[in-house]
């Protein structure tokens, strides 16, 4: 057992009565927790390696275990909490930048549950979205501002590149080395059959899910990881990362122990070398350099492709949208402070940035003051986590919304934020092949199916509800929405009233 | 594309963008990324050109009769870059090589900052001829290195480079890799190949290819 000065957070529940020493639980730990004491031949356990992820507990064939919080404590001190204290133990003993994984877990306020939804009573009727028509499908690019027709009057088709999109639910971004090939290979079934698109993050496109392309956002970021012509012709549209809400500021940096195999390959860099993404773009210190970027890329792929850029959401995002929606992008990405993250510094994760929901209003209002909210559309991602919250991004101005974590956790994900521990016992934040076999892509695939197309019938029903048949109509409809325990200038950032008003 | 000559391209951007074959001859300054995304073929300037010249460059050559600005060869992956001149800021920063991919850039003059920043692969090779004096680099040069190798001609070594990099004199190993580099050079530019090959050579090397393992404790 290791010494310490950290205890373990976590207890190992086994139930004596059940536990049959199958040794299921020693198998399934990627974490090593779980033994077999042939002396004692009895399982034993050292929860100092364990991480909370549930593998043991869901695969225990008697449900013999649980795993629950210690109750182990310091002397209650409401300035210093125990992770505060341990952190300190933690960098005190190693000089090292804290890293973690997975969105902000701090209690920030949660403007989704601050919010509230319209519905029709009496006037302007409900519709049942089982009987008729409800359109949920949305194109997302820029959309003329004029139309143009021929001498016998016949539209001309000026109509800048769109993708075109079922539901309006996207994957977000997550490369091909942060998370497995079976991962990859779930969320791009899975976007062919829901007619929507999944994001290859910074990590190039996987040989095998080339003939995925038209439901397949390409990503091109600072590292250029993988970026090649034929990459860039291949998906349905180009997406530039400038930001990313977990880590706003800061670039990415794949460790050479994860560039094996086929990673090495997809990114085109020689394995066991890291996968450094500087912080910014080098080429690019102001919108006019961002344009130079956006402009290339339709140009080496002749104009066919919607440019999104992604940026974090961070004080001023109104005016740099207000920059990127004249820099020839077709559509901006506003990643909130709540996005999710392979690894990311602590420090950044949990205090850079702001909520999205706040982003998103405000983009969505500067844009429309400007009169060039049509030059964009906008996806808004960053903890989307229900179909509720997807409603509520669409009311406050999205064209579409992005969502991973809640993607990862129908792939079997449980939260246990140790992504960059590479050792993801459901073999999602992983490359090890005995821990990727463990996500059979199919029932991933079909999973993914199942929770976005649980989404659009809810978003379905909630339309219903409000008297509105399609998406389009509903964007940006900020009457739909009532705030709840908001103060005057939350109220005022957002665009709502308050409940009652 | 056949070769072809064109006289009103002057400050076009994108010029040669993504293409795959043929020969490009541009008599008149281009605009910023020449040859971004260039796939195969060649592009040659008879005059300077500007920033993001063979930006993520994958295969083919560019030969510039003159100088270019910043930013020349960002992620480049392959192909290779000669420039007669100088070069500005950031020359085959993020620069990198995958098997057969080996990305070139020769400067005949010197480079500004920042040269080969980041640079996970490839090489880089500065004669800077004219400036024997001088080391010829700016600041900040092999910042983050972490692959590939970077030579340059001179007797002076910048002097604050980083700590991760090792700078060795060139043996005749190192020699008969810059040979052909230099030939290519000087056919194109009409430079004397004896006199520079017989010059002292610095070799910089990344000592890691993991420069930030040691940063962060798992939280």
């Amino acid at each position: 057992m290791a010494l310490s000065e950290l205890y373990p957070p976590y207890e190992v529940v086994r139930n004596p009565d059940r536990c049959i020493a199958c040794r299921v639980c020693e198998r399934q730990c990627a974490n090593e927790v779980h033994r077999y004491d042939e002396d004692l031949k009895k399982m034993t356990a050292d929860e100092s390696k364990c991480v909370n992820c549930h593998r043991c507990v869901a695969l225990c064939p008697t449900r013999a275990l649980k795993i629950v919080k210690t109750d182990h404590c310091f002397r209650e001190n409401e300035n210093w909490p125990k992770e505060t204290i341990e952190e300190i133990y933690r960098q005190a003993g190693s000089g090292g930048v804290l890293l973690s994984s997975m969105g902000n877990p701090k209690p920030y306020p949660i403007y989704w549950d601050r919010l509230l939804i319209n519905a029709s009573q009496v006037t302007n009727p409900s519709i049942d979205p089982l009987r008729e028509p409800m359109e949920t499908r949305v194109f997302l690019g820029k959309k003329p501002e004029e139309i143009h027709r021929d001498e016998a009057g016949k539209l001309l088709p000026n109509l800048p590149p769109q993708l075109e999109l079922s539901t309006p639910i996207l994957f977000s971004a997550m490369s091909y080395g942060s998370i497995s090939y079976n991962a990859h290979k779930s969320l791009a079934q899975a976007a062919r059959e829901l007619g929507t698109c999944y994001n290859t993050g910074e990590g190039g496109l996987h040989q095998d899910f080339y003939p995925y392309g038209e439901n397949t956002i390409v990503q091109v970021a600072s590292g250029r990881f993988g970026v090649h012509k034929e990459y860039l012709s291949a998906g349905a549209a180009i997406e530039v990362k400038m930001g990313q809400g977990a880590k706003p500021g800061i670039g990415g940096h794949l460790p050479g122990a994860k560039i094996v195999g086929d990673v090495s390959r997809t990114r085109m860099i020689p394995e066991g070398s890291d996968a450094i993404s500087p912080a910014p773009h080098h080429d690019i210190y102001s919108i006019e350099d961002l344009r130079q970027l956006v402009l290339s890329l339709k140009e080496v792929t002749h104009f066919e492709k919607p440019v999104i850029v992604k940026i974090a959401a961070v004080h001023n995002v109104a005016a740099i949208a207000s920059g990127i929606a004249r820099s020839g992008a077709d559509i901006i990405a506003i990643d909130g402070f709540r996005g999710g993250t392979g690894a990311a510094p602590t420090r950044i994760r949990d205090n850079v940035g702001i909520p999205i929901e706040l982003a998103l209003a405000a983009v969505d209002q500067r844009l429309r003051d400007e009169g060039i909210r049509g030059n964009v559309s906008l996806i808004a991602g960053g903890s989307i986590r229900s179909s509720a919250d997807v409603m509520k991004a669409i009311l406050l101005g999205a064209d579409a919304v992005y969502i991973a974590t809640a993607a990862l956790m129908a792939l079997g994900c449980h939260l246990c934020r140790s992504c960059h521990s590479g050792k993801c016992s459901w073999g999602i934040a992983t490359q090890r092949p005995e821990l990727t076999q463990r996500l059979d892509p199919e029932i991933g695939a079909q999973r993914l199916v199942n929770l976005v197309t649980a989404w659009t019938h809810e978003l379905k029903e909630m339309m219903g509800g409000m008297g509105i048949n399609s998406i389009e109509a509903l964007r940006g409809n900020r009457l739909m929405l009532r705030g709840v325990g908001l103060n005057e200038k939350e109220l005022q950032i957002l665009g709502v009233a308050h409940a009652g008003e | 594309m056949n070769k072809r000559k064109n006289a009103s391209l002057l400050g076009k951007r994108y010029l040669g963008c993504g293409n795959e074959k043929g020969t490009i001859e541009v008599h008149e300054t281009p605009g910023n990324a020449l040859g971004a995304y260039l796939d195969g073929g060649r592009i040659r300037v008879f005059c300077n050109a500007q920033d993001a010249t063979g930006d993520t460059m994958n295969a083919g050559e560019i030969l510039i009769h003159g100088s270019v600005g910043d930013a020349a060869g960002y992620a480049m992956r392959g192909g290779a870059i000669y420039v007669q001149g100088d070069t500005g800021y950031r020359c085959g920063i993020h620069m990198k090589e995958y098997q057969d991919k080996k990305p070139v850039i020769v400067v005949g003059g010197c480079c500004g900052s920042f040269l080969g920043e980041y640079q996970a692969g490839g090489v880089i090779l500065v004669l800077g001829i004219g400036a024997e004096d001088r080391p010829p680099v700016g600041n900040f040069c092999a910042a983050g290195m972490h692959g590939g190798i970077i030579y340059l001609r001179t007797e002076h070594l910048p002097a604050d480079l980083p700590g991760q990099i090792t700078a060795k004199r060139a043996g005749r190993e190192e020699l008969t890799k810059i040979a052909p580099l230099v030939r290519r050079f000087c056919r194109e530019f009409g430079e004397e190949e004896e006199a520079l090959l017989s010059s002292c050579y610095y070799a910089l090397t990344p000592n890691t290819r993991n420069p930030y393992r040691q940063l962060y404790v798992n939280n």
